[in-house]
């Protein structure tokens, strides 16, 4: 049995750690901002996708039904990645799911040249923007997984039959 | 080895330290959590309920619950371009439009405007008399009118209508209930007064009539009949303005002493630059009866299409466009005919040989009132300005959202200022229509797709058009037996207040309005 920890550093493990933890708090204060906000749709935010894959996500908008489905899985999917990868609680699961989240994120929202969103953002972009690097620094907590050294998962994973 | 092994299967106490190491971080976040959540919720509750405005979309149908049902046979006179939207609005669509429609919707799925169309209200109506001077328009009319189920030219079309060549001939008609008026302006008081002698219902576009005169003499014909009237300020059905009547109830802006509204357009369909009809001709146009309650002219395709831009049918940006501001104030403040009214402006922009000037102002006073009301238009520029009513503790941005600010110097919001709980940059007040809530803090881009209207689509399920609702108040109404929002009294102000601003422009003065004995002097 290899033990993981042994590969990290305790500045490695620690960096690591404390980037697992804004990544996560960044998604659960999201996701309890828009349970708190009964206003809160996703419907602007498809209404406005550019890009590729536009007409996916703006038919998405146009059924009510599904869009109640979309809000629910928004808040609940952000509060949950952002508790799993806070607590390392079942970690890979939270950290493949916010790939996956913030994925969808950047593919309705493209940082395209000449594509101008109604939800201005403060930033300038070119191709990079703040999802695809969100996306890729979730990657990196993914093959440097920590969650069996410093998190809930410890406790849970380490116990064997 | 295997004693490792087994240590490694049990949870040891560096386990549950390492195993609970970022809990704390949770304790942090709950923390902040509460104290944002506290602040938000003291500042709501001592601006939004505290002033006791209760914002629901509940309110959104104005028309009396009675009605007996009946379906109502409607004449229109008129076909041009409002005509054409006012009878599509009442649910008869000419079948072109929606073959656009049905295509646009192919094309591109969130055009919804077909599906809106059908989702709106059957008004239990029935077209049986159309009339306008165009043969053309005349003979469209008659195939909006039989577009009874709503479809594209490939439907089956139901005629149930007739065509007039002359609206006293529609008015006498036995199978007409009610009327549409969309015609020029020049020809409202006349029409209006005789179908108010006949007693058929008036539904009339604004501005009320082409001249001061007409608008007494129109005030008169109502009154002494039995009839529905309604004027075509759409706007009545706004939510948002509704809502606004609450806010300067309450008196949330303390003392107000200016009002302004404006109008921007720049494109040549702004500016009354509309299409001239390659078959208009004098064959296919009635001129005689075009001019007949005003000065005489030559046949003019120009003049016929184009009407605003001249004072003999039009009552330009007085009548066409400040009617509406002043309505949309007149309906939340009351404000009612002002004291006097000065105006200026001139042809800068569209040198087409048109006479009504496309840039116009026009500032009334109302000393009772202690404030100034003040519309600026210009027909050549897009720049978007709002109305704007302004108090001595906070002002209003009034359009499809409300946005209320509270004034850096207002005596009642000091304290709250002063506490952080409101800032002059930050609204204390929105109200997005279709979302139900009132909120001291809504973000910009919730702000900027209502004022687009997109929220309708997505709250109601549907974008609900003014229109089609100011309508439906008419025939309710004329069911109910009881008069709509903009009746004629609503009218006369509307009209009264414009002529005065049109008066004074054209003969260079001041005019004032001599409430006692009812006089524009």
């Amino acid at each position: 049995m290899i033990k993981k920890h042994k590969t990290f550093s305790n500045t490695q493990l620690t960096v690591l750690v404390v980037a697992r933890v804004l990544i996560g708090w960044y998604c659960l204060y999201e996701g309890v901002s828009k349970l708190m906000n009964p206003n809160w749709s996703s419907f602007a935010f498809l209404i406005d996708s550019k890009g590729w894959f536009a007409g996916i996500f703006q038919s998405m908008a146009s059924s009510s039904a599904l869009l109640n489905v979309i809000d629910f899985m928004n808040v609940w999917g952000l509060i949950a990645i952002g508790l799993g990868l806070i607590l390392g609680l079942l970690t890979q699961v939270a950290t493949v799911s916010g790939i996956v989240l913030i994925g969808l994120y950047w593919l309705s929202h493209p940082a395209l040249i000449n594509v101008k969103y109604m939800l201005a953002g403060t930033d300038n972009t070119l191709w990079v923007d703040k999802n695809l690097i969100f996306i890729f620094l979730l990657v990196i907590l993914l093959v440097f997984p920590t969650g069996k050294e410093i998190g809930i998962d410890r406790i849970l994973f380490n116990r064997k039959k | 080895m295997e004693n490792k092994e087994s240590n490694n299967n049990k949870v040891t106490r560096r386990d549950i330290l390492k195993g609970l190491a970022t809990v704390p971080v949770l304790g942090a976040f709950g923390y902040g959590m509460y104290k944002k959540w506290n602040l938000d919720r003291l500042r709501h509750n001592s601006i939004a309920q505290e002033l006791g405005l209760s914002f629901s979309d509940d309110d959104e149908a104005q028309s009396p619950v009675v009605s007996d049902g009946k379906t109502i046979r409607l004449g229109i006179i008129g076909f041009g371009i409002r005509g054409k939207q006012l009878l599509r609005a009442a649910g008869f669509a000419h079948p072109s439009v929606i073959d656009d429609w049905k295509a646009g919707a192919e094309k591109n799925p969130s055009d919804r405007r077909y599906a809106d169309y059908l989702a709106q209200d059957n008004l239990n109506i029935v077209i049986t008399a159309v009339c306008d001077l165009f043969d053309v328009f005349a003979e469209e009319a008659l195939q909006a009118a039989a577009n009874i189920n709503r479809t594209g030219s490939d439907g089956k079309m139901v005629q149930t209508a007739k065509r007039y060549r002359r609206y006293t001939d529609l008015l006498a008609a036995d199978d007409v209930d009610a009327v549409i008026i969309a015609t020029p302006d020049h020809w409202h008081a006349q029409m209006a007064i005789e179908a108010a002698r006949l007693g058929k219902h008036v539904y009339v576009e604004k501005g009320l009539t082409r001249t001061a005169d007409e608008v007494f003499a129109l005030r008169k014909a109502v009154k002494e009949s039995d009839i529905i009237f309604q004027l075509g300020h759409q706007g009545r059905q706004t939510d948002s303005f509704h809502k606004a009547k609450q806010v300067i109830d309450k008196n949330i802006l303390g003392k107000i002493s200016l009002i302004e509204v404006c109008t921007n357009r720049n494109d040549p369909n702004g500016a009354w630059v509309y299409d001239i009809h390659p078959d208009g001709s004098p064959k296919t146009i009635d001129w005689a009866q075009f001019i007949e309650p005003t000065n005489s002219h030559p046949f003019s395709l120009e003049r016929f299409f184009r009407w605003r831009c001249w004072w003999d049918y039009g009552t330009g940006l007085s009548g066409d466009l400040l009617t509406h501001e002043f309505d949309a104030v007149n309906q939340v403040m009351k404000l009612g005919i002002p004291h006097s009214a000065v105006a200026s402006g001139g042809v800068y922009y569209y040198k087409d040989g048109r006479e009504v000037p496309d840039v116009f102002q026009a500032v009334f006073e109302y000393p009772e009132r202690d404030l100034t009301f003040m519309y600026s238009a210009t027909l050549a520029s897009d720049r978007f300005r709002g109305k704007i009513i302004m108090g001595h503790d906070a002002n209003m941005e009034m359009e499809n959202t409300l946005l209320v600010y509270p004034d850096r110097n207002s005596t009642r919001y000091k304290k709250q200022l002063e506490q952080g709980l409101m800032s002059p940059d930050k609204p204390m007040i929105t109200y997005i229509p279709g979302r139900g809530q009132t909120d001291a803090v809504t973000s910009p881009t919730e702000q900027y797709f209502a004022s687009r209207g997109l929220l309708y689509t997505y709250v109601k399920g549907k974008r609900v058009d003014t229109t089609h609702l100011h309508i439906k108040e008419w025939l309710d109404c004329i069911r109910a037996g009881v008069q709509p929002s903009c009746n004629i009294d609503q009218g006369f102000e509307e009209a009264i207040t414009a002529h005065m601003a049109t008066i004074a422009l054209r003969e260079n003065r001041k005019v004032f309005w001599d409430a006692e004995n009812e006089k524009i002097i």
